[in-house]
């Protein structure tokens, strides 16, 4: 049961972190229009930038209040640089133009911090488990990440519905013409919010770096589950990403943790340990197919899309 | 016949020819290198024909199309570990079961169309990596040895590089060939059409969803061929060849050789392996120079090769 | 009037709180040319679509030539005899334009699934092309790409295309849109032309045009047909009048 409860909890975190990189792919291609596949690289960039700014200043925090910055920084100029002959263009030359950025910005961190990867070790105050049930202990840290995602999410929210900048971003993504026309200054919102999807992919990667390692690749790696919620829970909506990122989360954790001994109920021990790995991995892939058969556009589709 | 389709072919025939004779120059000047260097390039286009197919010509912009080599090269990897070595039973059996994967993921994935397409066969691609790597009977993630390659009757011998350059030659050939009936025939035109306007197809009449399922079959079989192909050529095989990057190396070989005609993917696979050769030779970090020049040449040379040629020629005939 | 080619029954359509379509009973018989009329926001693209098959009516019922058509897909009404063209021009721009009409051909003529033989070379393909080429009047421009042509040539090509199934029955959707007054006479010779081989319904904005060609109008005001009859008839029709020629004359005045 406790063992439930935590994997619960570990399904709740993940599903969190992958909203906020969902959350930003689907930003940019709701508003822009424009597919990037080098999203993964930013989240990559993140935890290159928390590791050595920790380092540096020898304080977690403040490691990575500079590499959010850092990563925010490296997004808009990536956007006034490439990002921008991209916009209105076919989709294959997003995905061929931010494919070669993959390419660039993989073997740079290569070149820069070398082909081992770093570590990102937590400061005592939050290396420690806090009580959340009588009997039951959970790491402060991964509580501290569902804290701060939420804040996020509920952060997004807000700025999405409730500001003016937000309703520009409404606005620019059903009729970007209008919204030029009215006098806003499109090229500065799309800066920004491009930007604010990096710094969201950087987060993602910072915050994630103490429990997986640093390492070159790790933004693919991530990128196809933020592909595979962005898909399921409809391009464009950001409750869909949500919704779709709690579902991956919980069912890839509580899957990878429970599945094999599913199996070996209904298998031979010897049967269920080759095929559980396989198996496991599949389950968010079946899922994604489950929806499009029955919903191709995803669960939350932004309506025109 | 105009001056600028000329200068076109005659680049096209001329490299093909290159491609024919390069087990002389090899032998002639002793490097074994080339030999290995053009087998893989050779069967890279293959995959590359193949690819063009649905994404030049059928405009579906497939990012998992690498899973066909994996699937491919497993389905020969695997019969060889447990022993059967004949080509004959092996390469039918890749060639199915790529055609069977292509169905099953093509059925589901083109019920969609653009970014979401691309995303869904990215993310199908994916699970067959993870499929592969889970299995440790077959090597999981560290991969494959095959210690003998495909048998087939004497004399062909597949240890023999250059019967075996030659065989992978002859196959990108009739691969080529082959493509270039297709996307000329009656079925082909459909499946352009549906590429220039789909709406306008089922307008007049095409059911064009099964154009496609069935355009992208054919190419993952052939691509699977390749898989074939390439495992016996590295004599081994491993989850690798499936990741989606690989898949992102395929798309760039159509794009910079151009995607206007089956021999466009041809040019790119030359154009990219040789290129990534002889910046590794500069500079172990040479994808920092890859990656913006294929930013560039989507954003000022989208014909690719094949469309800087046809740009060549016609200002040399005005 | 003897049985209609193409009839709609009680046909209705929304979109949120928009009626598109408001319980129309439209009726179009064997050779007439058939006007619909109205002003813009009017419903009538949503009417073409939804008798073409690209939209599904939320009630209501459509038969052509005897059959239930409402639930039938686009490519299956094509195949029945009703071919449609559209009003935002809709080709293969990167093919030429006989591959275009080509293609419209091969649509009827079945057998698509052949894989070897250079459909560029199948006369029975490319001979209907040709000939429908010949009848609106494009036969010279045949190789050339259809991004080269101009629109009046584009609208030329539509019809080309919507004739190249030999069908029954023509939906035109304003085939005058964006002609000049030179190209706007050609189009109207050409449809006087088709009127004796085919059954047509128009849906234009051109006044002069509808009342040169049409045998009977039907007037659609937000989504109704409020009247329906003879050209002199509507002219006369004091409703018409108020609702939708009387703003044509103060705009043409």
């Amino acid at each position: 049961m406790t063992l439930f409860i935590e994997q619960c909890l570990n399904g709740l975190q993940f599903g969190l972190l992958l909203f906020l990189l969902a959350a930003g792919l689907t930003l940019v291609f709701g508003i822009m229009d424009l597919v990037n596949l080098a999203h993964g690289s930013l989240y990559m960039i993140g935890a290159y930038f928390a590791a050595t700014f920790a380092a540096w200043t020898g304080s977690f925090v403040l490691g990575a209040v500079l590499a959010l910055a850092a990563t925010l920084l490296v997004g808009m100029v990536v956007e006034m640089i490439a990002m921008r002959r991209l916009y209105g263009r076919d989709h294959l030359d997003h995905v061929l133009g931010t494919f070669g950025l993959i390419l660039f910005f993989d073997e740079s961190v290569r070149l820069i911090w070398g082909p081992e990867g770093l570590s990102l070790p937590l400061p005592s105050w939050l290396n420690t488990a806090v009580q959340i049930l009588p009997g039951i202990y959970y790491s402060s840290y991964r509580l501290a990440i569902i804290v701060v995602t939420l804040a996020v999410a509920a952060f997004l929210y807000v700025l999405v519905m409730k500001t003016r900048i937000g309703m520009l971003i409404r606005a620019g993504a059903s009729n970007r013409e209008m919204v030029g026309a009215l006098g806003v200054n499109i090229k500065l919102l799309y800066t920004l919010v491009f930007g604010l999807g990096a710094a969201l992919a950087g987060l993602a990667g910072l915050m994630q770096a103490p429990i997986l390692t640093v390492q070159i690749g790790m933004g693919e790696n991530i990128l196809i589950l933020a592909f595979v919620i962005t898909v399921i829970g409809g391009i464009g909506s950001i409750r869909g990403a949500l919704v779709s990122a709690l579902l991956v989360g919980f069912i890839d954790t509580l899957g990878r943790a429970f599945f094999p001994d599913l199996l070996r109920m209904v298998l031979s021990p010897a049967a269920a340990s080759t095929a559980a790995p396989a198996l496991s991995s599949m389950l968010i892939y079946l899922l994604m197919a489950i929806v499009l058969v029955f919903k191709p556009e995803g669960l939350f589709s932004a309506g025109n899309r | 016949m105009t001056r600028a389709s000329a200068v076109r072919i005659a680049i096209t025939v001329a490299l093909f020819a290159a491609l024919a004779l390069l087990p002389l120059y090899a032998h002639l000047t002793g490097d074994r290198f080339m030999l290995t260097l053009f087998t893989r390039i050779v069967i890279l286009a293959i995959a590359a024909v193949s690819l063009n197919l649905i994404l030049g010509y059928g405009g579906m912009m497939s990012f998992g199309h690498a899973a066909y080599l994996g699937i491919g090269g497993y389905a020969v990897g695997m019969l060889a570990h447990e022993g059967v070595y004949s080509g004959f039973v092996q390469w039918p059996v890749a060639l199915a079961a790529s055609a069977l994967f292509a169905l099953i993921i093509g059925a589901l994935s083109l019920r969609t169309r653009g970014v979401y397409f691309i995303m869904i066969t990215l993310a199908f691609a994916q699970m067959a990596y993870y499929i592969v790597a889970g299995i440790a009977r077959y090597g999981g993630d560290d991969g494959l040895t095959i210690y003998k390659r495909s048998e087939f009757v004497a004399p062909l011998d597949l240890s023999n590089k250059v019967q075996f350059y030659y065989l992978c030659l002859l196959l990108l050939y009739g691969a080529t060939y082959l493509v270039w009936r297709l996307v000329n025939s009656r079925f082909g035109m459909v499946v352009r059409g549906a590429r220039s306007n789909d709406m306008r197809m089922r307008a007049i009449g095409f059911p064009t969803y099964r154009y496609r399922l069935v355009c992208f079959v054919i190419a993952g079989t052939l691509c699977g061929l390749a898989g074939a192909l390439l495992a016996n050529h590295n004599d081994f095989i491993s989850p690798a060849t499936m990741y989606w990057t690989r898949s992102g190396d395929l798309i760039i070989m159509v794009v910079l050789g151009g995607m206007a005609s089956p021999f466009g993917p041809v040019f790119g696979a030359v154009a990219l392996l040789v290129l990534e050769e002889f910046l590794s030779g500069i500079t172990e970090y040479w994808q920092i120079i890859l990656g913006p020049l294929l930013l560039l040449v989507v954003l000022f040379a989208r014909g690719g090769i094949d469309g800087l040629l046809q740009a060549i020629g016609k200002e040399r005939s005005a | 009037m003897s049985e209609p080619l193409l009839r709609t029954e009680n046909l209705a359509k929304r979109f949120g709180g928009i009626v598109a379509t408001d319980d129309l009973n439209l009726g179009v018989a064997p050779g007439e040319l058939h006007a619909v009329i109205g002003p813009n926001g009017a419903g009538k693209t949503t009417l073409i679509a939804q008798l073409s098959g690209q939209l599904r009516p939320d009630s209501g019922r459509i038969h052509f030539a005897g059959h239930d058509i409402t639930a039938l897909p686009m490519h299956k009404r094509s195949a029945l005899g009703l071919a449609r063209s559209f009003q935002i021009t809709s080709l293969f721009l990167d093919l030429s334009v006989l591959d275009n009409v080509a293609l419209a051909v091969q649509a009827h003529a079945g057998h698509s699934f052949r894989f070897w033989r250079d459909a560029r070379n199948e006369t029975d393909l490319r001979e209907p092309a040709r000939a429908a080429l010949a009848r609106v009047g494009l036969g010279a421009r045949e190789d050339r790409p259809a991004a080269a042509l101009s629109h009046g040539e584009h609208r030329q090509l539509e019809l080309a295309m919507a004739l190249a199934g030999n069908p029954r029955m023509l939906l035109l959707d304003e085939p005058m849109a964006g002609l000049g007054p030179e190209e706007s006479a050609r189009m109207v010779e050409l449809l006087l032309a088709l009127k004796k081989e085919l059954t047509i319904l128009l849906v234009e904005h051109d006044m002069e045009a509808v009342f040169a060609l049409a045998d009977r109008v039907t007037v659609l005001v937000y989504g109704r047909g409020i009247a329906s009859g003879a050209p002199a008839a509507i002219r006369a029709n004091k409703d018409v009048r108020d609702a939708y020629l009387g703003e044509q004359e103060a705009t043409d005045a």
